[in-house]
């Protein structure tokens, strides 16, 4: 996990939403929103469940005030990013 | 058969209070419950506060037999009944008792039973576990204990509405009294879900907040989970008039609606529709309506649709309403909550004391009602209403009058 570089964090973030999405991965930007991408508030939640897990990463997210947690969920690229710095943390 | 059916006794076990009296003060004092969980594993909890009922030990409570059978829910439900029975002043034996019944709300049931159990048979590796297990935790078995102690031999059920268990189990009590097919039924609800288990699940869902419970509150944060239970004596008007009994308040209707949309984002639709629909059957004008309990859960999302749907439903006349949640006080108590939030109806009714939405400190532009913040305040209300909206979009709303 010590190696992990964003290519491959921000490939796997793609993965897990798109997963979340039900669509396919290729068609997942680091501009898309997630809301563009068709995943509502409860789903979001449960992709950072998969984002936690699939990086062994404890992501500060309350449902309640999203913007007021410690993780940028605006864009797909805001969100490689936090798991970056999450996972940068971690070591 | 159409009789009016009056509630002739109240007894709880909550965060607030080991009784009706010591709850009260507590809400009227504007206390909050909630403070540091105090349970087993507790270091590995991401949200780490709720109102417990602290201090609590059963063994204070009951016997060596009992606590092999009850699991703390069940506890709970016997104590609070015990009280609003002696209120009541009621027993039950021959044709009294076949007339007579329980039905109760409970999301989780005997969820600590579970939890220690499964911890002894997965964490500890154990191969046995007491013979008790499946009575212990299951979901009807506070009902039946109730009916056991007390003699009651009509309809019996358990109801489990996620956190609309409650207001479900006591509207459905009321209506078999009103139809006829009862003439005392004892009701309420009970949850124990404080436990390891009960609070890692609830983590999950990003919904609880790690500070305190703010409903209606610009700077809400979630909601935090209570325990308790909240045990009511339903009645006639003209069987509790013929023994002399005193009358704590009048369930005057209920609405029970269905979102049939999402299983955990509320509808402003289902709300409004359950709301207009206990007036309805209550044959309340809006006007009439003093008071309301919030369902207030303290989540972004519930306080923000309830306080449109509270504005939808009233109009003008919602200006003029007092609202809270209590729940800022004993936490969300999820299937006994409508039933300790009922007490804070019958205080406005009966002793004209609204209760406060405490840890209040900021107006959201999107809950631009009167949430009574902080303090309690005198009133005099004649009719309330006392929401309730579950998961799964299942909503019950009571509606009472003053006796």
């Amino acid at each position: 996990m010590t190696d992990l570089k964003t290519d491959e964090i921000r490939a796997r973030v793609h993965e897990i939403l798109a997963e979340q999405a039900m669509i396919d991965p290729a068609s997942v930007t680091d501009e898309s929103t997630p809301q563009e991408l068709g995943i509502d508030s409860m789903g979001l939640v449960e992709a950072i469940f998969a984002i936690e897990e699939g990086f062994d990463i404890t992501v500060p997210f309350n449902a309640n005030a999203p913007e007021q947690s410690d993780f940028d969920i605006s864009t797909v690229g805001a969100i490689v990013h936090a798991v970056e710095r999450l996972v940068a943390a971690q070591k | 058969m159409s009789r009016r059916v009056v509630i002739t006794g109240a007894g709880t076990v909550n965060a607030l209070g080991r009784d009706v009296p010591s709850t009260l003060a507590a809400m009227r004092a504007g206390r909050c419950g909630i403070d540091t969980l105090q349970m087993r594993d507790a270091d590995r909890l991401a949200i780490r506060i709720g109102a417990q009922v602290g201090g609590y030990d059963e063994a204070d409570h009951f016997n060596r037999q009992e606590i092999a059978l009850f699991d703390r829910y069940t506890q709970f439900a016997i104590l609070a009944a015990r009280e609003a029975l002696e209120q009541a002043g009621l027993t039950f034996a021959g044709e009294a008792a076949a007339r007579a019944g329980v039905i109760l709300g409970t999301s989780g049931g005997g969820l600590t039973t579970q939890d220690d159990n499964y911890r002894a048979v997965y964490e500890e590796g154990k191969n046995r576990v007491h013979p008790f297990v499946v009575p212990r935790l299951m979901n009807n078995a506070a009902a039946a204990h109730l009916s056991m102690e007390w003699n009651l031999k009509g309809p019996s059920f358990t109801v489990a509405t996620a956190c609309a268990s409650s207001n479900h189990a006591i509207g459905q009590a009321f209506q078999f009294v009103r139809a006829g097919l009862s003439d005392v039924m004892i009701t309420g609800g009970s949850e124990a879900m404080l436990c390891f288990g009960g609070v890692k699940a609830w983590e999950g869902l990003r919904v609880m907040s790690g500070d305190t419970c703010r409903p209606f509150c610009a700077t809400r944060s979630g909601m935090v989970q209570g325990e308790g239970a909240g045990i009511f004596v339903l009645e006639s008007l003209d069987h509790a008039r013929a023994r002399g009994a005193e009358i704590l308040a009048e369930v005057a209707g209920v609405g029970m609606t269905s979102d049939a949309a999402d299983i955990v984002m509320p509808s402003r639709e289902g709300a409004e529709r359950a709301m207009e629909s206990a007036l309805r059957d209550a044959r309340l004008a809006p006007e009439e309506v003093g008071y309301i309990n919030a369902h207030g859960t303290g989540t972004a999302a519930n306080d923000k649709i309830e306080s449109a749907a509270i504005a939808h439903v009233f109009g003008r006349h919602a200006d003029a309403l007092a609202i809270s949640s209590t729940k800022s006080m004993h936490g969300h108590c999820i299937g006994a909550t409508g039933a300790i939030e009922l007490l804070a109806c019958i205080m406005a009714l009966r002793d004209g004391v609204i209760a406060p939405t405490v840890n209040w400190r900021e107006r959201d532009p999107e809950c631009a009602l009167d949430v009574v913040p902080n303090e309690a305040r005198e009133a005099r209300v004649t009719a309330c209403l006392s929401n309730a909206f579950a998961f799964g979009g299942m909503n019950a709303v009571l509606a009472l009058r003053a006796a």
